[in-house]
């Protein structure tokens, strides 16, 4: 009944289901990342307590669900700003930052994104790279850098 | 240089679970299914998109070849878990009626429609085996 090639077997089922978790966790934070979340929010959609999810999802994606949340809302404030040709040296430059209509609108749609986390958009430009990768891995990429450690290699 | 005729005939993405794959590409993303052979959790499921018989997805179990080992194995099937192995990029002209059947139909949203930095307009769901599906609209 015992027999331990079932037991590993077992232990390696609930692991994936564990991962598989979360990857849902994961999942809300890129889909709700505007809304008002954090992770007692996420850990409540998750079913397990804060502390456990915090700790979980550290090991499983190198940091921990705050961490992710912040990187994700400055990634999506930082493409506000670069949206409508805007580049990063442009937006940086005082002459970017003073420049009025689209702009201002644009750096008040990062506010309502970065407050939350906490980081003021004059901060969001600064911490977004002077050439920004054009393609969907590669931007998952660099905001990682935002908002904690950087992974080793690019992923989706 | 003489002239290459290479087209992309047929890419890869794994699953864990067969038939709850090729509801999602057939039922939810309205692909044909081209061919289904082997049993169990050895299937191997091509499906592409209807009328475009060109290029066609191959769903596979993963890790199949002998010469990956079981450390490599228990890798990938945590990496398929955690939603980090497979991807793909899609593209429709029509974006936005494209997320909502898809949405209605329950797949798992990972990104509304949104512009992107790179210029380009695009959502992105999960598929059943934790393959991240992106679509971009064509424009």
């Amino acid at each position: 009944m015992c027999h331990p090639a079932w037991g590993r077997a077992l232990a390696q089922a609930r692991r994936l289901e564990d991962l598989a978790r979360l990857r849902r966790v994961r999942d809300r934070i890129d889909r709700e990342y505007a809304l008002p979340l954090d992770v007692e929010a996420l850990a409540r959609g998750a079913g397990m307590p804060a502390g456990h999810l915090a700790r979980q999802f550290r090991l499983a994606y190198g940091r921990s669900p705050y961490a992710y949340l912040t990187a994700r809302r400055i990634e999506r404030a930082a493409a506000l700003l670069l949206r409508g040709g805007l580049g990063v040296a442009e937006a940086r430059s005082p002459a970017g930052r003073t420049s009025p209509g689209a702009f201002t609108a644009r750096f008040t749609d990062t506010a309502r994104f970065t407050e939350p986390a906490g980081v003021p958009p004059g901060e969001v430009l600064r911490r977004v790279p002077e050439t920004v990768p054009v393609m969907p891995g590669a931007v998952g990429w660099w905001s990682c850098d935002l908002g904690g450690s950087r992974p080793a290699a690019p992923g989706p | 240089m003489a002239c290459m005729d290479i087209t992309i005939h047929t890419t890869f993405l794994p699953h864990d679970d067969p038939d709850a794959s090729l509801a999602f590409y057939r039922d939810v993303l309205g692909f044909e299914v081209r061919s289904d052979v082997g049993q169990g959790r050895m299937r191997w499921i091509s499906v592409g998109p209807a009328g475009r018989s060109g290029t066609s997805i191959l769903l596979a179990p993963p890790a199949t070849d002998p010469g990956i080992t079981e450390d490599e194995r228990r890798t990938i099937a945590e990496m398929m878990a955690k939603g980090t192995y497979g991807w793909i990029l899609l593209a429709t002209p029509d974006l936005d009626g494209t997320f909502e059947k898809v949405q209605a139909k329950g797949a798992e949203v990972v990104q509304e429609p949104v512009e992107q930095p790179y210029g380009v307009r695009d959502c992105a769901f999960r598929d059943p085996a934790g393959n991240l599906i992106r679509i971009q609209e064509l424009r």
